[in-house]
């Protein structure tokens, strides 16, 4: 895609376009000058980048508020472990059935919430209990190691793409081609005649019904492509780190890490849950590297700041970081309608 | 295995529930009031689970009679919270008052967990492993002491709201506060008001259940839940419902710890809640809205 179409169908300046082309650029080349710890630092913003983008098309264009998407996340984390374990099913072609999974799983969970009329507050808390019921679940299913953890078997100097086995430059390029694929298809999805009835059902629910949208099918379809996408995240997590801990892996404090970004970065937004995790995984990892160099012990003050920023972030620019930045720099045209608001 | 062994079980269940009621009464009357959900509810209860360990280590207090002064100081911060930020949230769109007291609560949750570490504390008092003998119940003292206070702290604040004129300002506000602002009520006054109220209530409730349990960061989440769980299962926004889900969910919890493994009591919790969730999500007393 060429700086000049960027400009024409995405509604930034050509200051934005170039700026946009280059940090893709640079993030393109990272691994030529970065050391192991920066380019396993990019991994994980990328990856926040990433679920923050699956999640983004929940809330950010339907208007769903789910707070329990660690639950999508550890199906598909989970799904594709099992298979490559139990079944020898490599991650690519597991990352599919995990996709079906979760999506079976959101579907589930949308059906009976859409159907029962389950609304706001009662919607995000319906989310929640799934996720909460997922992880004392998972504790006890033995299959897949239980409380105890689930680990996949790593041998190191293996090179084996086709596995997902590798050197740690190999899961950035998959994580980054993840994280383009998924701002892709998030444009794509907006941009077409389901994205223009996601958003007319998160503005006015009532009117777009009235004016012909399906509104259970609309809802049920942001739940399916957020799910399968967050699965896809759970998927890396699983053949990246290597192991997987209920607790960690369903608990709510991941939930909430997954949503930061987006409302960091802003909710709605394509750019947004990039952004946001661009701002705060590296502030994150800044504050453990101080810690560390100071000698401190204090658990918990990463998490603290993250509360503090949610709160800041909220509180001062409800909106997010980047449309405020986008016209404060002069990136999206100023009549830009749609996606950059 | 004797009948006495199952009511002595749902005896502690009710007792234990009282509890969970009082902190879920909390939640209830925020969100009846300001129409605001407290997700920093747990982080509160823990705070007040703190207030208490140390009244006790610094100044040897009862947790029976710690919890006036917790409830004091929690007031006082909820009150603040309220006019400082959450007022600010109340006609915003639902999920960004969501956002911000998911972030209170990280913030909280975190501090304590910073202050005090990970290890729990707790509260001695000298009738600690006492027993009262009831006909054929057996019943723990420090059970039948904190089920007894949080009937007499949530009978006050069903007085409160009954007969005291602040009671019935509140509850207009909760029924109309455009019709209450019309008559010349002081709204934002009044919301803060109940947002310290609130957590004042959820204060003494910790305060209490240091009793019970010993006090560690790692439960605010887990009460936080507890308390939604309990608040809809009884009905949003109504007090006798908060009351009756906490013993409904405290009986359900020590029963399906013996029948089945205690590990597993939390999600018979949640199965109560996803059922209530989709059949009457009004909750048990609620109304329609």
């Amino acid at each position: 895609m060429t700086i000049l179409g960027l400009r024409n169908t995405w509604g930034v300046t050509g200051r934005g376009a170039a700026l946009l082309a280059l940090s893709g650029l640079a993030l393109l080349l990272a691994p030529l000058v970065a050391d192991r710890y920066l380019v396993s630092v990019l991994t994980t913003v990328l990856w926040f980048a990433y679920v923050g983008q699956a999640w983004n098309v929940m809330m950010g264009f339907s208007g769903l508020l789910s707070l329990g998407h660690a639950l999508y996340v550890g199906l598909g984390a989970y799904a594709s472990a099992a298979l490559f374990i139990h079944f020898g099913i490599g991650p690519w072609a597991g990352a599919l059935l995990a996709m079906l999974v979760a999506v079976a799983a959101g579907c589930g969970i949308g059906f009976l919430g859409f159907r029962f009329g389950v609304k706001g507050v009662h919607f995000a808390l319906l989310t929640i209990a799934f996720a909460e019921v997922a992880r004392v679940g998972f504790d006890h299913l033995q299959w897949l190691g239980g409380s105890g953890g689930f680990f996949l078997p790593v041998e190191a100097g293996v090179s084996d793409p086709l596995n997902l086995r590798g050197s740690p430059t190999l899961f950035y390029y998959v994580i980054l081609a993840l994280v383009l694929a998924a701002l892709a298809i998030s444009r794509l999805l907006l941009h077409s005649r389901l994205g223009y009835q996601w958003l007319a059902v998160r503005e006015d629910a009532e009117a777009a019904e009235a004016v012909g949208v399906d509104l259970f099918h609309a809802r049920m379809t942001a739940v399916a492509a957020s799910s399968a996408l967050t699965a896809l995240g759970g998927v890396f997590q699983a053949f990246y780190f290597n192991n997987l801990f209920p607790e960690q892996v369903f608990s709510m404090g991941r939930s909430i890490e997954i949503i930061l970004p987006a409302i960091v970065g802003g909710i709605g937004t394509l750019i947004g849950p990039i952004l946001g995790a661009f701002i705060l995984t590296p502030l994150g990892e800044g504050l453990t590297f101080l810690l560390e160099v100071s000698g401190l012990e204090l658990p918990g003050l990463k998490q603290l700041f993250y509360g503090v920023a949610l709160v800041v972030i909220v509180v001062f620019r409800p909106d997010g970081v980047w449309p405020w930045l986008a016209s404060r720099l002069g990136l999206v045209r100023a009549s830009g309608e749609g996606d950059e608001r | 295995m004797p009948i006495d062994y199952y009511l002595n079980i749902a005896a502690s269940g009710l007792l234990t529930g009282l509890l969970y009621g009082l902190a879920a009464l909390g939640l209830s009357v925020i969100f009846g009031v300001v129409r605001v959900v407290n997700f920093a509810h747990g982080e509160m209860m823990v705070a007040g689970m703190y207030g208490a360990v140390l009244l006790a280590g610094y100044a040897g207090l009862d947790p029976l009679l710690s919890a006036p002064i917790v409830a004091a100081v929690l007031f006082v911060c909820g009150w603040l919270l309220q006019r400082g930020v959450v007022n600010r949230f109340v006609e915003r769109p639902e999920h960004m008052q969501f956002i911000l007291l998911l972030g209170v609560a990280t913030i909280l949750v975190n501090a304590m967990l910073m202050l005090f570490g990970p290890d729990s504390r707790n509260v001695a008092v000298p009738y600690g492993f006492d027993t009262l003998e009831l006909g054929p119940l057996l019943l723990d003292e420090v059970r039948v002491r904190a089920g007894a206070a949080a009937i007499v702290i949530a009978a006050g604040l069903f007085a409160f709201f009954r007969f005291t004129r602040t009671g019935k300002a509140i509850r207009a506000c909760a029924d109309s506060p455009l019709g209450a602002r019309v008559v010349g009520l002081n709204i934002d006054g009044l919301y803060a008001l109940t947002f310290g109220i609130g957590a004042a209530v959820v204060g003494a409730a910790g305060a209490l259940m240091t009793l019970l349990v010993d006090a560690r960061p790692q439960l605010a989440p887990e009460y936080t839940l507890l308390s939604f769980i309990i608040v809809i299962v009884g009905g949003l926004g109504s007090l006798p419902g908060a009351l009756l889900g906490g013993v409904l969910i405290g009986l359900s919890e020590t029963l399906a710890g013996f029948l089945l493994t205690p590990s597993l009591k939390s999600l018979f919790s949640y199965a109560v809640l996803i059922l209530v969730l989709l059949l009457r999500p009004q909750g048990l007393l609620g109304k329609r809205s």
